[in-house]
């Protein structure tokens, strides 16, 4: 008998050499200026992709790891950008103060919603959560004069890191911005995966596993969960917050329910159970709405046969299947 | 009325899922210490009135008191704060966690850690001590490392039992812990019981199907049929009344 320390982040089919994963995943990750190019890929696309991977692992840790259907992600998301791009065009051009700025507004937004959500379930946790991300999306529609209506938020940039001693400039769209992107991503999900392995982590396992229990251990699973919804807005608007750095620009469509659908779909593909599989989900995710739109603009169509048969396939997503793989 | 508080008094407690009448004035007095079994026929209520005990839903009418103090108002995990732990008729566990993952939720959770960012090597010690501990009681210490949910199903039952325990209750409330065992599985978890009860001085109340394991371990019987409480005794007193032998035990189990 095999004798392995369990870790709450462990899913099910638990990977032999977890320490492998990793290494194999961040060789990669900061490899990617080197080998993308090759490929015909360019580094802003890359940037895209751990974007949207981080906004999903914050989703995740809702859907795959408390067992909540959060559908209206979007919201955070959107807020998060929102707050990055206004703080950047109307107080200063600060980098870090307008991250700082955009998680505030998504996590504070989704610490007050969360607190009216906390005894729905299933499909009413989740109806709920996708009216509040339409309510956002329509007063970024509508309120013209400070959100720039239909149109998006512009006229802001990001502006270079400045730490005193040294500038670092990442305005460009090539290497350095992507490094900046990596490094963040990296403190960001080193933060998720210090609280999964706590023992408010494993409350959250147990509230997935079997709320009833949970509430007969004594815990107070309203709180709990409201508490994790918390986390992960303020993650999820961390993420919206770097997609407004990317782009120089903060789109309606950021916190629209069609954008909530793409994380759920991001995580779902890539694997709920498992902490990587929504970066595995970003990556395909990416390639089809940077690949196929360019061919067709029915892309959307493709993604959600891709999104069915990955489903159907793969019940655990691409990272399920690779850990099992992997693993046996 | 002896001088001492009860561990636990329900008084005149009823409960109704519409015209249905599951719990009908139910009162029953359980002392520190004791071990009591809740028989009765399928139906009877049993099940019901450890709900009402244990908060799951609040009684249509009456009193819990636990050690003297009405608890009527507190929801189900402060009641387990306040030292009541229990298992269900139907296993509840975490089943895709380990026997130990399980085991140190209940430990962690038991001992007030449940929101905290981390542990330091104190705490995780304490905290390994105390799973080391229940799994051994529940004899799942070479199992540790076992999906929950895959484990046959008496030793789910006691890693149930194990995470109840984990909370160090002073009333532990047990319903059918012997339900679909084979006879082996029925024996150990017969054991279990008897040390928690001789030698750890439980305070249990327990809802059992099986006569064998009812009259082995119990002080005190109380018997319920159609939501009332038919009657109440030592194993000698309830075996030898004729209402429960018409109600129950005459018939063929
Ligand atoms: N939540 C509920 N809603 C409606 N009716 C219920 C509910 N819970 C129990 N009942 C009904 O109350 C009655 C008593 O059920 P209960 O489960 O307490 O019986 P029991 O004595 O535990 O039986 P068993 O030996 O089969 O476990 C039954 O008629 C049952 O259908
Ligand atoms: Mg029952």
């Amino acid at each position: 008998m095999s004798v392995t320390t369990p870790s709450a982040a462990a899913p099910p089919s638990a990977p032999v050499r977890p320490w492998l994963q990793l290494a194999i995943i961040w060789a990669l990750l900061l490899t990617v200026p080197l080998w993308l190019p090759l490929l015909g890929g360019y580094t802003a696309i890359a940037a895209r992709v751990i974007i949207f991977a981080l906004a999903a692992m914050s989703l995740n840790l809702l859907l795959g790891f408390t067992g909540v259907l959060s559908f209206g992600h979007a919201a955070y998301f959107g807020l998060g950008a929102y707050g990055a791009g206004l703080f950047l065009k109307y107080v200063t051009a600060s980098t870090p103060l307008a991250m700082v700025a955009g998680t505030l507004l998504a996590g504070i937004s989704g610490t007050l919603f969360g607190r009216l959500l906390v005894r729905r379930r299933g499909v009413y946790f989740a109806m709920v959560t996708i009216a509040f991300g339409q309510v956002c999306y329509y007063i970024a529609y509508k309120w013209n004069d400070f959100t720039g209506g239909y149109d998006g938020l512009r006229g802001f940039a990001r502006a270079p890191l400045d730490f005193g001693l040294f500038k670092i400039d990442i305005t460009g769209s090539g290497t350095l911005f992507y490094y900046f992107v990596i490094a963040v991503f990296g403190l960001a999900v080193g933060l998720q995966a210090l609280i999964l392995r706590s023992p408010f982590g494993r409350t959250m396992l147990a509230i997935r596993e079997n709320e009833r229990r949970a509430r007969f251990l004594g815990l107070p699973v309203e709180r709990h969960i409201w508490l994790a919804f918390s986390i992960s807005c303020f993650f999820t608007g961390f993420a919206g917050s770097l997609y407004a750095l990317l782009n120089n620009f903060a789109d309606p469509s950021t916190l629209n329910y069609v954008m909530s659908g793409n994380l759920v779909m991001i995580t779902v593909m890539g694997g709920m159970r498992t902490f990587w599989g929504p970066l595995l989900g970003a990556v395909l995710f990416v390639m089809l709405q940077d690949y196929v739109s360019s061919m067709t603009t029915n892309w959307m169509f493709f993604v959600g046969i891709t999104f069915v048969l990955v489903v159907l396939v793969f019940p655990r997503g691409l990272m399920g299947v690779l850990q099992k793989r992997l693993g046996a | 009325m002896s001088t001492t508080t009860p561990k636990l008094e329900v008084t005149n407690a009823s409960k109704h899922f519409g015209s249905l009448v599951a719990v009908s004035g139910v009162s029953m007095r359980v002392e520190s210490g004791e071990l009591r079994a809740i028989i009765g026929p399928n139906g009877a209520g049993k099940t019901t009135f450890f709900n009402l005990i244990t908060g799951f839903f609040p009684p249509t009418s009456g009193d819990i008191l636990l050690d003297g103090q009405n608890i009527n108002k507190v929801p189900a995990a402060g009641r387990v704060k306040m030292g009541m732990g229990r298992t269900f008729q139907i296993t509840e566990i975490f089943p895709e966690l380990s026997v130990r993952e399980n085991a140190r939720i209940a430990v962690e959770t038991g001992l007030g850690y449940s929101l905290r960012p981390w542990l330091n090597a104190t705490d995780k010690k304490r905290v390994a001590d105390a799973c080391d501990e229940v799994m051994t009681l529940a004899n799942l210490t070479v199992k540790a490392d076992r999906l929950v949910g895959e484990l046959s199903h008496g030793d789910q039952r006691s890693a149930e039992i194990a995470m109840a325990l984990a909370l160090k209750p002073s009333l532990l409330l047990l319903d059918e812990p012997t339900a679909g065992m084979g006879d082996e599985e029925t024996y150990q978890v017969t054991g279990l019981i008897r040390r928690l009860h001789r030698d750890s001085k439980y305070t249990i109340v327990l809802i059992e199907h099986d006569m064998r394991v009812v009259f082995h371990l119990a002080d005190r019987i109380s018997v319920l049929a159609e939501g009332k409480l038919l009657a109440e005794g030592t194993p000698q007193e309830i075996g030898a009344n004729e209402h429960v032998q018409n109600a129950y035990l005459g018939k063929a189990e």
